[in-house]
């Protein structure tokens, strides 16, 4: 081969820290692209190894077996079976932790049965003297056939040495010490290797045990595997010998080389267990971390948020006034520059919840809310795996219904799937801010609470509420064969690693702002378009204007204004506005909101960014656009357009409807079927028209 | 009626006898829960569902229907 770079995948269970070697490893270089046909994320990344070499490192989903359970697992199991794939790796780096090594071993002699060259890398032996644990190396390298590297991945410790250890990889030994042939149905195996020469036993042997036909493997020899499958309680009685086999194997061996001294051995888990998944304690921790993570979330993220509002604002201004008059310049300061600005303005909150979720998950915190919530959301046909997709939604749906992919039963998975986006993502924040910023007052209930800040939380649990009566209803409805087998680890509690959560949020907020940014940057383009031309009546504005109040006394600036509002009625925009304002007029909204509704139905967040054009073209006062909104006033009952029943049924709208264009394509993507995406399109919709009907009706 | 996971209290202990599913499930035992293992219930949510169990050096939440046919050998102690 003329190119030196080899291919190296991580593999091991969740929660050994692989991400947090990964990270050392490759640091900044790392992408995130996609599997093709699936959105189960593809960490990559360079890294220099001592002799000049780059290796190609490749972050596997984490997984206790080959034989996977879940969408994320099976790309463990494509990427170790399909050699000709140009991922196939040259050495798998199985990575173990110090405690849970038996376990983590497990999934390594199945790497190695593959006769893949694979070394192992046990993390966080840092903590050994501390834990009482020590490991006789040299026999467990024997044992194995392999390399054994010790790392701290968080403290950098080791990591140099594995660097050595992947350059001289071609050495490890390419004997396997376990081997499923020798052990069970000796015939039967023999027969296998036999039949299927150009394979590795074990790769015919997982290939044979999966429910789904790998499609990478030619007809023939897909032939001769269904020949062995033609007795299943057999081949699942060989599973679970191997099973058996294997944890005997690693046993013998572990009792030679792997010590713990009790006496030692500290248990914080136990001690934290005892009331973070207590029965009544539990719950209540819970509750209130939630309480304080979307408190934080909002109390945080205004000062950040007001700033970027009042930037975008100014230099709109700035670019006006500072170049030449002409098209150009208006497409720039009334079109890109509130469009970037209205994608800017919630990176604050989408980082801060990441950032939540990301520390709930690298302390092994989300994993009891698993256990707590399960039953519950067992209720609601889902499953407690369903919480965390439900919590990462409050960030945006995108990234959570991409969560749903270690939900092992497909009905569960499902239902998860269509009700997230119900949940109150940061681009309906924008929308609910600037409408409780207008239609709830400043005050503090109690003196303590501000009643804004309640009425967004009772958003908030609206959102989860109408998730979980969704759910509850699909479950019902729903004809969809699936069994569902829940097993969950409960890792060790840990620190959060700084250099983790900060790639996790730089990671998920930039796939926001490039994925869902792109939408309300055109969108903001093209509704600048519309709004700043139109029939012939847009164009006769200033003639038609002038001669209606020639008779008047006007001053040139109140006329200047109502040139410009007649010209926005009369602009493209004005028009479809007004199209469908029968149909919104009773839930209190004009044709201006109707315009942002029409174009929310790309992505919510367009909402506060339409209104900023449309005012912004509407008129010369340069006031934020929250200035502009308070001063709306509806023409029929001379009072504030966003007064508080309007308010409210817009509020109600959005919490329904299903906004997003980038969710539904996540949501086709993921059941590979338009017929989802646009039940929740159709159903979502629905729900928003006549609940906000009901909320305008009710608060008149 | 024999003993299984699902009747251990908290903190209590027992060895796996056997499982008794139709189909036992892969992962079970790919996590360690296999015959001859001690079994620990460290916590269990309302209901005794889920619970969650240390066994063969893993510590993972099962639901209880899962528990009810994790077979076990008689009690070896009693916290309570």
């Amino acid at each position: 081969m003329s190119s030196k770079k080899i291919n190296i995948a991580l593999v091991g269970n969740p929660n050994t820290g692989k991400t947090s070697l990964f990270n050392q490893l490759t640091g900044m270089t790392q992408k995130v692209g996609n599997y093709p046909g699936i959105t189960v994320d593809k960490k990559q990344g360079g890294c220099k190894l001592p002799d000049g070499t780059l290796a190609q490192i490749t972050d596997l989903p984490g997984t206790y077996s080959i034989n996977p359970n879940s969408l994320d697992e099976s790309i463990v199991l494509e990427t170790l079976l399909d050699t000709d794939s140009k991922d196939y790796p040259d050495l798998v780096v199985v990575v173990a932790e110090v405690e849970n090594i038996k376990r983590n071993l497990f999934l390594f002699t199945q790497v190695q049965d593959l006769k893949i060259p694979a070394i192992l890398v046990i993390n966080m032996a840092d903590q050994m003297e501390r834990k009482g644990i020590s490991i006789d190396l040299k026999k467990l390298k024997e044992a194995l056939k392999t390399e054994i590297v010790l790392i701290s991945a968080r403290k950098k410790e080791g990591i140099e040495d594995l660097k050595q250890a992947i350059v001289n990889y071609q050495e490890v030994p390419r004997e396997i010490p376990f081997q499923i042939s020798g052990k069970i149905d000796v015939a039967y195996f023999n027969e296998l290797k036999n039949s299927l020469k150009e394979f590795p036993l074990y790769k015919s042997w997982l290939l044979l045990t999966q429910k789904q036909e790998a499609s990478f493997v030619s007809k023939t020899s897909r032939r001769i595997l269904a020949s062995f499958k033609k007795d299943p309680k057999k081949v699942k009685k060989y599973q679970h010998k191997e099973t058996i086999y294997r944890y005997k194997f690693i046993n013998d061996i572990l009792k030679r080389t792997y010590l713990v001294d009790p006496s030692k051995a500290k248990d914080l888990r136990s001690r934290l267990d005892k009331v973070l998944t207590h029965r009544v304690f539990g719950y209540v921790i819970f509750t209130g971390i939630l309480l304080l993570v979307f408190q934080s979330v909002f109390d945080w993220a205004s000062v950040p948020m007001d700033w970027i509002d009042g930037f975008f604002s100014n230099l709109s201004k700035t670019v006006k006034h500072s170049l030449p008059e002409g098209v150009l310049t208006n497409l720039i300061s009334e079109g890109i520059i509130p469009g970037i600005g209205g994608i800017v303005i919630f990176i604050p909150q989408i980082a801060i919840l990441f950032l939540f979720v990301a520390i709930l998950e690298e302390t092994g915190y989300m994993s009891r809310v698993v256990f707590l919530m399960d039953k519950i959301m067992r209720r609601y046909g889902m499953s407690g795996k369903s919480v965390i997709p439900l919590i990462s939604g409050t960030a945006c749906a995108i990234p959570a219904i991409m969560a749903t992919r270690n939900i092992a039963g497909w009905k569960d998975r499902l239902i998860t799937i269509l009700v997230t986006p119900f949940t109150t993502c940061s681009a309906r924040l924008p929308v609910y801010a600037i409408i409780i910023a207008l239609i709830i007052p400043e005050t503090r209930v109690f003196g303590l609470f501000s009643l804004q800040g309640l009425v967004l939380m009772a958003l908030y649990i609206l959102g989860f509420a109408a998730a979980l009566l969704a759910a509850y209803v699909l479950n019902k409805v729903l004809k969809v064969e699936s069994k569902t087998f829940f097993i969950v680890e409960m890792p060790n509690y840990k620190l959060p690693s700084v250099k983790n959560i900060f790639f996790e949020v730089v990671e998920k907020t930039k796939a926001f702002v490039l994925g869902a940014g792109k939408i309300i940057l055109a969108i903001s383009i093209v509704l600048w378009f519309l709004a700043s031309n139109g029939n012939r009546d847009f164009k006769n504005a200033t003639q038609q204007v002038t001669e209606q109040f020639s008779e008047s006394e006007i001053s040139e600036e109140a006329l200047d204004q109502k040139i410009a509002s007649y010209k926005l009625e009369h602009s493209y925009i004005g028009v479809m506005g007004k199209l469908i304002e029968p149909a919104i007029a009773p839930l209190g909204y004009d044709w201006k909101i109707g315009i942002a509704l029409i174009s929310s139905f790309a992505a919510r967040e367009v909402f506060v960014g339409t209104l900023s054009t449309i005012y912004s073209v509407g008129s010369d006062d340069e006031g934020t656009i929250k200035q502009r909104m308070a001063a709306e006033i509806n023409p029929v009952t001379q009072k504030k357009r966003f007064n508080f029943p309007a308010g409210m049924s817009l509020m109600v709208f959005y919490a329904f409807a299903m906004q997003c264009m980038g969710t539904l394509a996540i949501v086709k993507k993921e059941t590979k079927s338009w017929k989802w995406p646009m039940l929740q399109l159709v159903g979502m919709g629905l729900l928003a028209y006549v609940s906000a009907l009901i909320t305008f009706v009710l608060l008149k | 009626m024999s003993h299984t996971v699902a009747d251990l209290h908290r903190g209590e202990q027992g060895t796996i006898e056997s499982l008794s599913f139709d189909e036992i499930p892969l992962a079970l035992m790919e996590m360690g829960c296999l015959p001859g293992k001690q079994v620990t219930l460290v916590q269990a949510a309302p209901m005794k569902d889920p619970m969650y169990i240390h066994v063969n050096g893993s510590h993972f939440a099962i639901r209880r229907e899962t528990a009810e046919r994790i077979l076990l050998t008689k009690r070896l102690c009693d916290e309570f």
